[in-house]
């Protein structure tokens, strides 16, 4: 049914993903009018750039309209044909796409008629759609379906229409399984956009602005409807798929459910547990409910209409679905968090960033995810008129009508009930759901928690030495060293740098853990990871053990029992309580062990069957009435070995979910095995509901613990730390919570057989093939052969390990103490020979496997050509690039070596994430030294500079701390990199400790010496594609001559994302592989989350030459790249361009000591300790030496190939073939002809970067802005600019801003010089990276972004002249303003949205109100809110401070007070000078005085938003200050406090000394 | 790592050693392990390093960051059993090794590295005192016999390996004690010989049986020590053993064929040194060398050259100059060069502290005497270019000599041996065998150590004597538990 490509190569279909703008406009009363289709139809083209076009300009990604049915248009085009339609609501109206072919139509007519006849219902005749085609792109035209409309009457057997509606439920799902079940060209296109009495779909692959042109229908004056839901898609690729435009028949979607392969199987795992007094027999008919290979928001449109058919309320149904974050909310009243708990046991949440509007036709809403992840502004009129839309300004509406303007907030529901006639609010809405049945009562009835119960015995004995035992279930010294005891130490997973360099454990001739073939997944650009830490709030890990509730019991009032544990890693008390539940539940609960052990005299081989009679006994303990089933391998012995658990573990989930039983049952792991946060994850993910780690339990005890922690506390900290490490593991993926996680299979694997994990791990991606269950038996084998063997090594002691740290003895590394000092050696003294000697350590691993390509071997294309006919190794190394280290995670020393020697051959520098100081921008003449550039007192290094040398990094990262983003950094670029993800940490943030923060870099981030930074996992302004699109906009804007690169970790699904990436128009992408450095990221990230490049880079080439779309962008790839071989491997899978940091680090001194993050670094490298930078000794000329030496290396490569010029090799990898000669027994399945595979398609599509984008910055308002204020930017003259503004004039003031910084710099021009006075609604991103000397006043109103990176520019916005709006009870500006601002003013006359100010690092702003995470990671500046805050302010506020009127006294149930502190503002007299140094201009906010200038500093800015918006609430605040005054609380982080105390001291010290 | 800042807080501390005039009254040890405060302190500078070079830079690749961070810690057991994971014989290299390891130490980059050998040394002797060090009987015996032919540090961890492995194996030396080079060349102030002893007593214990006094071979070169006073053919030996490891070192030494050779005062180190040793131990000896009151020209650099310094000094020699061809290597290395292998640079030993004059880029021409007794030599000045030597006209000189040492190393093993067993040599006249497996072209016979590789270090000796017990274990079993 879905035209998307087949799985072929690397690309699966599976991974399509897609997001958009919504919007709705109704009628509160019910009103029907055309004038209502007409308008959805006009919001849809004003939401035209949240869409995209593919390879075809005239190729939309679908868009589409929601009516209600209109009975008078359908009554009169069936009497056209002399057809008398019902009663309305007594027929339906079926939309359906049909195939071109007429004898496949014919047999799916036959089919829906049949099926309509099977339910009792009628054909009353069928109506051909008329549509316009001739406007259709060519791709699109090549798919286009047959529109067909049938009209079913209602029959006897249906009361009502509500019961109607159901049968056409059940109608519409059995004809699809019967056309499904037809062959492909019979029941390829088939796809039915809605059937229902009450509302139609129109859609297509079409752009927004052609829904109304390509069906008349909907220009017909009688076509009318109170309602028009609207929806414009983005996806991911450029594959026409009609069936995949929104709306869907009940939703229209934007953003991502994450949590949806958890939510799909969970559905499935429930059919045979449910049942329904509504539908009774017809439920059975709806299976398969869920069809796969449908989009996110069809699985969840198919969810909501199964809810909505068995008896929810449309509300009810989406609360079930979209919970708010209610479990840590001290704001919730108690029925409304029962009623949620109570949900909770029901069903998963399906989580992630999603706004969603819904609606029956007789109600319409929407609903926002807990976490506010994307974007919901309506506003409602004086003539009963709602409009909902991702952005404001989508309709031209009066101003002077409209009486009230909000946005959705998180969690929230905006209902409109049109039968009532009414608007149901959130909190009526949902108190009267919460009061409707008792659940407080029945959770109390029914609730057990396991934490609460009485002790039972256990007896837990070791059948082994503990020593035998750690080694049969695969312990090494490093799992005691760096993974446990840091745990028990801490409390928190370890922390490692510099990336992994070890073996794949499916190539390693060591035993390892079944665990290390999986690689957690993550999310990028699609959707956000979350901030588990800071943003702890929509968090939780609870889990529930023991069968499922009947979904669809809505009527049943005995509430079933639940088992609950507050998080799912149990400890040896918690085991023994589940064993002995049934005692501890008077046989409520009863639980049965399944020993997941086996003879080990059996064999590998017997390993099968024993899993198959577990699976059977699975069976048995759930027909026995068992209803908790613990697989335990605590019966591993010398004679008995383990089952791998997550074989065990899987495989029974599985099975039972296949069988219809995994709801009647719990399943809890009691292994041996797990011990490390990845463990316990993937446990969770294969079907686990909680864990006990026992082993780890023993091993604890074992150890040498530190003073004052026993073993319970040293064991409860361990759990702390795997906690802690889950939720990160899962907000990664950006879900929040354990029991969305649990079964979500969020991995995938490298190196396993697809048969085998089809059978033990269906739906988990493996691209490469390898081992199968007997050769992991094999493995589980030889680890209990070890434990229980002679091998003297082993009898005293654990495995060395050797995956963290290089051993001799231990896993093998391509970093070794021989390979690095070949390499510091050859490049030191330019030694061709010695460095062929590195590079054949790295390249040759014939006996010793470490990476996927070195089981490559590179095939000739032709005869050898002599060296000297190849292309010089001089225009080789411009295609090198550095990698992206910020000065912060280097030291300026060797940050600065990296950047003169790329700039002299041409390559490119990376700032990395920090900003750069503007004085390294220049060109040298030579002789000046590095200290003058810098500062004597910045370097401990010094350096005399060549000739034409510069300092200035050509790529400048944008990451999501925006750390020192300013206009004038932008301009300075060659390239802007957004960092999306980072190999070692993908869907992380990062963390500068305090200590590492030294006076220069605080300097260049705009922050404090000393005052720890926070990266955030997410961008704040990237949410889904769409979002990305918007910033590549941005920052094209800030930098127009400047590439846009957006940089991805590999992982499955990167191909599509890639050609997201492209369709959103950056200008080149980079494919990072899992293993590249890093300066510090937990252990399991930096080993188990993404994959080798080699896997991403084929997969984004791939996905790109069949999208047509490789050709707009430059592809460039990084991770662990060293020599040559590795350069021609990556350019062979499709890579132009190469980026190497670990090596070109190496050769600067770096002996990989894998220590950056204790900052002690002994060779200056990573480190920012001055007398550790002392010893740098790294010579740009040593960095030159080394790319010369692998272009060389290259060059002699493509000699023997008989290729002459570079771009000959790319995406050549049918050059590629494995090497048959090694013989391993693990790798022997690999199979790479996915990973070489190259798509079938025309010769003329491009393979490689040969076009540009087009980012229509001539179409920017900015144009007329520029010629507007010439003067001022040539001669510094006072400009005025009058102007309109649109939605769809986005981004403005940036390219301006552009112009002002490339020629003032970060000073700018003087204040005000060019003053632009707007009116109407900006779009998104106004006044982005806004300049000082640069103005704004709107009158109207601002979406999302608005200062963005704002760097001096003053920004003000008030409502409109004619409004009768009261400014701060209304919205004037959307979501996510002023995130990464690092100076200047914003006055906003009105109340703001979700993530006021994220990141700000300097810019003054006041807002009279403002949603939830305001001012999250600020880290200087000043923020007055003249009204109420949302919840989590301040969360990671480590500087900056904020004044919030607390008229309710209830801001502090608000505040996230981990970092900071609240406090009154005291009145204090000062005297005049002193109030000279007051912060009250542009800038950086300095406080010297502490408390003391507070009153003075807050009643200024007061002073200054009354003079620039003339804000009513300012004046009341001002004329009323002495009793206004006490009312305000100021939040005053508690690092910054102390960083500026300690800055003050020392300030007077200077002082006095001089 | 214990300590993550102890690199930046502790300086590198040297091992104490007695007075110069305390020492050379005797032949006793003079180094001072040290304390287990400094040790401790001391491991505090080991930065565990992700990559740890020194491992690599150890020939047993001694788990160096392990074993420092175990001694921070003051789990001092631990620390041995790691240390004896990979080296039989600590006490041997934790005084007599030139430490590798330290030169590849990360520290040793822009720093002094951390004291790696001190910390051996003071894991072992505290092994010894606590009574750590036990016998290790093999479980299960297998019932193969194995001939260790050479007693020194390779013959030893062979045999030692090999007995743990359940072989019964036996050691043979041609001298009356066990030992070889460490225990006859080895002056005792260095290494007291009692450390051997202890050695012989555990493998005993473990099963190893030891005939001393025993040839293997046919006849013995001239100039080698040999104490036989029974020899034993090769063929009778394979016919009795499974398998037969030769490790008799090189003992050939390098001479000195100028005029004047042949006269007497001009001996060879090992003609010298193992006598003092012998005297030490009790034997009594009809006409011991002495330098007592006697101008001593020792020749040849080195680590010998400098034992024949500091047994002159202990004898009372009038005076004691050392002379070496090589032109005198720089004070510091050139470390960004060197880092992290053995670097060329100017050593001064204990012996050396002791007294002595030492010249370089001197080439020895004639010895001149009377009555057949050596009274000086006559030398001249070198210079070295592109690896060639050219004299410096005019700058003959005379030194006088009443005893001369020649120090000039080893230049093969003795070739008669390997010519009895009928295997094939290298081309630099060893036994030719490779590090995979360590069999020479003969069947059932092995090769490890200086007759293998040639002259060495201890630590050298102790690997391969491992790595080859892992072969014949392999050899004799099918496969092999033992470490390489």
């Amino acid at each position: 049914m879905v035209n998307l490509p087949k799985q072929q190569g690397l690309y699966d279909p599976r991974q399509e993903r897609d997001a958009c703008g919504v919007g709705f406009v109704a009628h509160i009363k019910g009103k029907k009018s055309h004038d209502m289709v007409s308008q959805g139809l006009q919001i849809l083209e004003n939401l035209t750039h949240r869409g995209a076009t593919g390879a075809d300009p005239l190729a939309g990604d679908g868009a589409g309209i929601l009516l209600q049915i209109p009975d008078a248009f359908f009554r009169a085009e069936c009497a056209a044909q002399d057809l008398v339609l019902p009663e309305a609501g007594r027929y339906g109206v079926g939309m359906i796409f049909m195939p071109k072919e007429p004898a496949a139509r014919a047999a799916c007519e036959q089919i829906v008629t049949e099926k309509v006849n099977a339910e009792g219902q009628s054909v009353l005749g069928w109506r051909y759609v008329p549509v316009d085609s001739t406007i259709l792109g060519e791709s699109v035209k090549l798919v286009e379906p047959i529109v067909l409309q049938v009209f079913i009457g209602c029959g006897e057997n249906c009361a009502d229409t509500e019961a109607f509606e159901r049968k056409l439920f059940v109608i519409r799902k059995t004809a699809e399984h019967a056309i499904s079940n037809l062959p492909d060209e019979l029941g390829r296109g088939f796809y039915v956009p809605s059937l229902s009495a009450r509302t139609i779909v129109y859609k297509g692959m079409l752009l927004a602005d052609q829904v109304g042109k390509y069906y008349p229908d909907l220009q017909n004056p009688t076509v009318v409807s109170a309602l028009a839901l609207v929806h414009q898609r983005f996806s991911t690729n450029t594959f026409p798929t009609w069936n995949l435009a929104h709306p869907f028949r009940m939703i229209a979607h934007n953003g991502e459910i994450n949590t949806v392969r958890g939510n799909v199987n969970w559905m499935a795992a429930r059919h045979a547990a449910m049942s329904s007094n509504l539908l009774g027999e017809d439920l059975e008919k709806l299976w398969p409910l869920i069809v796969s290979g449908q989009s996110d928001s069809a699985c969840f449109d198919n969810a909501l209409e199964l809810l909505v058919a068995g008896g929810y309320s449309l509300p009810h149904a989406m609360m079930l679905l979209i919970p708010e974050a209610w479990a840590g909310n001290p704001l919730m009243d108690e029925e409304r968090r029962a009623f949620y708990e109570y949900h909770a046991a029901l069903m998963e949440p399906w989580d992630g960033p999603a706004a969603v509007a819904f609606t029956d036709g007789r109600m319409i809403g929407a609903t926002l995810d807990r976490n506010g992840l994307r974007p919901a502004r309506y506003l409602i009129t004086d003539d009963d008129v709602v409009l909902l839309a991702s952005e404001m300004g989508v309709l031209n509406i009066p101003q002077h009508k409209v009486v009230k303007k909000w946005r959705l907030q998180p969690g929230r529901m905006f209902l409109i009930d049109m039968e009532a006639g009414r608007i149901i609010d959130d909190d009526e809405l949902k108190s009267q759901l919460a009061t409707a049945k008792p659940y407080r009562q029945w959770i109390e009835e029914s609730r057990f928690f396991l934490g609460d119960m009485p002790a039972a015995i256990s007896e837990n004995r070791l059948n082994a030495s503990l020593l035998d035992t750690q080694q049969a279930f695969g312990y090494s010294q490093e799992d005691i060293k760096f993974v446990i005891a840091p745990m028990v130490n801490a409390g928190e997973e370890p922390t490692g740098s510099m990336g992994t360099d070890a073996a794949l454990a499916v190539l390693s001739n060591k035993n390892r853990s079944f665990y290390d073939y999986f690689q957690q997944l993550f999310a990028q650009v699609t959707n956000p990871p979350i901030d588990p830490i800071r943003e702890e709030i929509v968090m939780s890990l609870t889990s529930f053990i023991g069968p499922k509730p009947n979904l669809l019991g809505i009527d049943e009032t005995v509430p079933m029992l639940r088992l609950e544990v507050h998080q799912p890693v149990l400890s040896n008390d918690d085991i023994a309580k589940l064993r002995n539940i049934d005692q501890l539940t008077q046989g409520r609960y009863r639980s049965q062990v399944l020993d997941i052990t086996y003879p080990v005299s059996e064999g590998a081989e017997a390993c099968a069957s024993y899993v198959q009679a577990l699976c059977a006994a699975a069976d048995k303990a759930v027909a026995d009435g068992y209803n908790v089933l613990i697989l335990s391998d605590r019966a591993m012995s010398s004679e008995r070995v383990a089952i791998p658990a997550l074989v065990a573990c899987s495989r029974v989930h599985q099975h039972l979910v296949q069988k219809g039983l995994r709801t009647s049952t719990g399943l809890v792991v009691e292994t041996g095995s797990a011990r490390e946060v990845h463990h316990f994850a993937l446990l969770a993910g294969y079907g686990a509901e909680a864990v006990c780690p026992w082993l780890a339990y023993e091993t604890i005890a074992s150890l040498n613990l530190p003073a004052g922690v026993d073993a319970y506390e040293a064991k409860k900290r361990f759990i702390k730390a795997i906690d802690k490490g889950l939720m990160k593991v899962m907000s990664k993926m950006g879900i929040s919570t354990y029991q969305s996680y649990c079964g979500a299979q969020i991995f995938e694997a490298i190196g396993l057989d697809a048969s085998f994990v089809a059978e033990y791990f269906a739906g988990t991606a493996t691209q490469i093939e390898g081992i199968g269950l007997n050769e992991v038996a094999e493995e589980a084998q030889r680890m209990h052969k070890d434990a229980f063997g002679n091998n003297p090594i082993l009898t005293g002691a654990l495995e060395a390990g050797g995956e963290y740290a290089y051993r001799v003895r231990g896993e093998e590394h391509m970093w070794t103490p021989d390979s690095i000092a070949k390499l510091q050696m050859a490049t030191r003294t330019n030694n061709a020979s010695t460095y062929k000697e590195y590079a054949k350590l790295i390249n040759e691993q014939s006996t010793k496997l470490k990476t996927l390509r070195g089981l490559f071997e590179i095939k000739p294309a032709g005869e050898a050509v002599p060296l000297i006919e190849v292309e010089s190794a001089k225009e080789i190394v411009k295609r090198f690039v550095t990698g992206a280290m910020s000065l912060g995670s280097i030291s300026t020393e060797a940050h600065t070596t990296l950047a003169i020697a790329m700039n002299r051959i041409g390559g490119k520098s990376n700032t990395g994430e920090g900003g750069e100081d503007a004085s390294r921008f220049a060109i040298f003449k030579g002789g000046e030294m590095l200290s003058d550039i810098i500062g004597k007192s910045r370097i401990e290094t010094d350096r005399e500079l060549l000739a034409g040398d510069s300092l200035r990094s050509r790529i400048k990262q944008v990451a999501s701390g925006r750390f020192g983003v300013t206009a004038e950094y932008l301009a300075s670029a060659d390239q802007i990199q957004i960092k999306m993800a980072q190999g070692a940490k993908p869907g992380e943030g990062g963390q500068l400790p305090g200590h590492k923060v030294s006076e220069y870099i605080a300097k260049l981030r705009f922050s404090v010496p000393g005052v720890g930074l926070i990266s955030p996992p997410p961008h704040h302004d990237i949410y889904s594609i769409e979002d990305l699109a918007q910033l590549i906009h941005d920052l094209k804007n800030s930098n127009p001559s400047a590439s846009i690169s957006v940089k991805l970790v590999s992982e499955v699904g990167v191909g599509t994302v890639a050609a997201g990436v492209s369709k959103a128009k950056a200008d080149h992408i980079v494919v990072s592989g899992f293993d590249g450095g890093t300066g510090a990221s937990p252990l399991s990230s930096i080993k188990h989350a993404g994959t080798p490049w080699e896997l991403g880079l084929a997969e984004a080439q791939q996905t790109l030459v069949l999208n047509q779309l490789r050709g707009r962008v430059a592809l460039q790839v990084d991770g662990q790249l060293k020599t040559g071989r590795d350069v021609l491997i990556g350019a062979l899978l499709g890579a132009d361009e190469f980026g190497f940091a670990t090596a070109p680090l190496v050769v600067e001194g770096c002996i990989m000591m894998r220590k950056c993050h204790l900052n002690t670094c002994p060779v200056g490298v990573a480190t920012q300790d001055p007398e550790l930078r002392r010893k740098f000794t790294g010579q740009p000329e040593h960095v030159v030496n080394y790319f010369f030496f692998v272009a060389e290396e290259l060059r002699e490569l493509m000699a023997q190939m008989g290729i002459r010029r570079f771009v000959d090799l790319v995406g050549r990898s049918d050059l590629l073939d494995v090497k048959h000669s090694i013989a391993h027994w693990k790798s022997q399945g690999i199979d790479f002809s996915k990973v070489f595979y190259q798509p079938n398609v025309a010769a003329s599509v491009a393979r490689r970067h040969a076009e540009t984008q087009d980012h229509e910055l001539d179409k920017a308002l900015d144009n007329t802005l520029i010629a507007g204020a010439e003067k001022a930017i040539n001669n510094q003259e006072p400009v005025v600019i009058e102007s309109p503004i649109r939605n769809v004039n986005r981004t403005v003031g940036t390219m301006l801003s552009h112009e002002v910084a490339k020629r003032y710099g970060h000073a700018g021009l003087a204040d005000d010089t060019i003053q632009v006075n707007f009116t109407g609604t900006a779009g998104q991103s106004f006044g982005a990276f806004l300049s000082h000397g640069i103005s704004f006043e709107l009158r109207g109103e601002g979406n999302d972004y608005v200062g963005k990176g704002l760097c001096g520019g003053r920004i003000a916005i008030m409502p409109p002249r004619d409004t009768k709006l009261v400014a701060s009870e209304n919205i004037i500006v959307g979501n996510t303003v002023m995130y990464g601002a690092t100076a200047g003013e914003c006055y906003f006359n009105g109340v703001a949205g979700e993530r006021f100010a994220v990141r700000n690092s300097g810019a003054i702003a006041v807002v009279e109100g403002l949603g939830d995470h305001g001012c999250e990671y600020m880290t200087g500046g000043m923020v007055v809110v003249l009204g109420q805050t949302g919840r989590n302010f301040a969360a990671g506020m480590s500087g900056g401070v904020a004044y919030v009127l607390d008229e309710t006294r209830d801001f502090e149930k608000r505040c996230n007070l981990t970092m900071v502190a609240i406090e009154p503002v005291i009145a204090e007299v000062e005297s005049q000078d002193e109030m000279e140094e007051l912060p009250v201009s542009h800038g950086r906010v300095h406080f010297n005085h502490l408390n003391m200038a507070d009153e003075q500093a807050l009643r200024a800015q007061i002073e200054k938003h009354l003079k620039y918006t003339g804000s009513e609430r300012a004046r009341t605040i001002l004329e009323n200050w002495a009793d206004y005054l006490p009312k305000f609380t100021k939040v005053m982080p508690t690092d910054y406090r102390r960083a500026l105390k300690e800055q003050a001291a020392e300030q007077l010290k200077q002082g006095g000394a001089a | 790592m214990g300590k993550p800042t102890g690199f930046m807080e502790y300086n590198r501390l040297s091992e104490a050693s007695l007075p110069v005039a305390e020492r050379l009254v005797n032949y006793n040890e003079f180094v001072l392990h040290l304390t287990d405060d400094q040790a401790k302190t001391q491991a505090a500078r080991c930065m565990d390093c992700g990559v740890p070079f020194c491992t690599s830079g150890c020939p047993i690749n001694n788990i160096i960051p392990d074993w420092n961070d175990l001694v921070y810690r003051g789990n001092w057991e631990a620390a041995l059993a790691v240390l004896h994971s990979t080296n039989n014989f600590p006490e041997f290299t934790g005084r007599l090794c030139p430490a590798p390891c330290e030169a590849a130490c990360t520290l040793n980059i822009n720093n002094d590295a951390v004291g790696i050998k001190s910390i051996e040394h003071a894991i072992i002797d505290k092994g010894w005192e606590m009574g750590w060090v036990v016998p290790q009987v093999a479980a299960q015996k297998t019932g193969k016999k194995v001939a260790v032919v050479g007693s020194g540090p390779a013959g030893m961890a062979c045999a030692q390996q090999l007995a743990r492995a359940g072989h019964d194996v036996t050691l043979f030396e041609k001298n009356s004690r066990i030992g070889g080079l460490m225990r006859y060349g080895i002056p005792d102030f260095k290494m007291e010989k009692s450390h051997i002893d202890r050695r012989v007593a555990q493998m005993e214990a473990e099963g190893v049986t030891f005939k001393t006094s025993v040839f293997i071979g046919t006849e013995c070169e001239a100039g080698v020590n040999n104490m036989a006073t029974e020899t034993i053919s090769p063929e009778t030996l394979l016919a009795d053993f499974a398998a037969v490891v030769l490790t008799g070192g090189a003992e050939t030494p390098r001479d000195l064929p100028v005029p004047g050779r042949e006269l007497s005062g001009i001996y060879n180190a090992m003609q010298f040194l193992p006598q003092q040793n012998r005297v030490n131990a009790g034997d009594e000896l009809p006409e011991q060398l002495r330098a007592t009151g006697k101008h001593v020209v020792v020749i040849g650099g080195g680590d010998t050259g400098s034992d024949c310094v500091g047994t002159s000094n202990r004898h009372g020699a009038l005076s004691v100059t050392q002379i070496e061809v090589m032109p005198r290597a720089p004070d510091q290395e050139n470390k960004p060069l060197t880092w992290p292998n053995w670097p060329m640079k100017l050593r001064t030993s204990s012996s050396h502290e002791e007294g002595c004059n030492r010249d370089w880029a001197i080439a020895t021409k004639e010895f001149i005497g009377s009555d057949g007794k050596v009274e000086k030599l006559r030398a001249v000045r070198v210079e070295w270019k592109d690896g060639k030597m050219t004299e410096v006209a005019g700058s003959e000189f005379e030194l006088k000599a009443d005893l001369v040492f020649l120090a000039m190393g080893f230049v093969s093993p003795v070739k008669k041996v390997l010519e009895a067993f009928g295997i094939e040599n290298d081309l630099r006249g060893n036994a030719k065998a490779d590090t995979d497996n360590y069999l020479t072209s003969r069947d059932r016979v092995f090769a490890a150590g200086d007759i293998r590789r040639g002259q060495s270090l201890i630590v050298w000796a102790i690997r391969e004597g491992r790595q080859c017990a892992r072969s014949v274990d392999e050899f004799l079993m099918g496969s092999s538990a033992l470490p390489r």
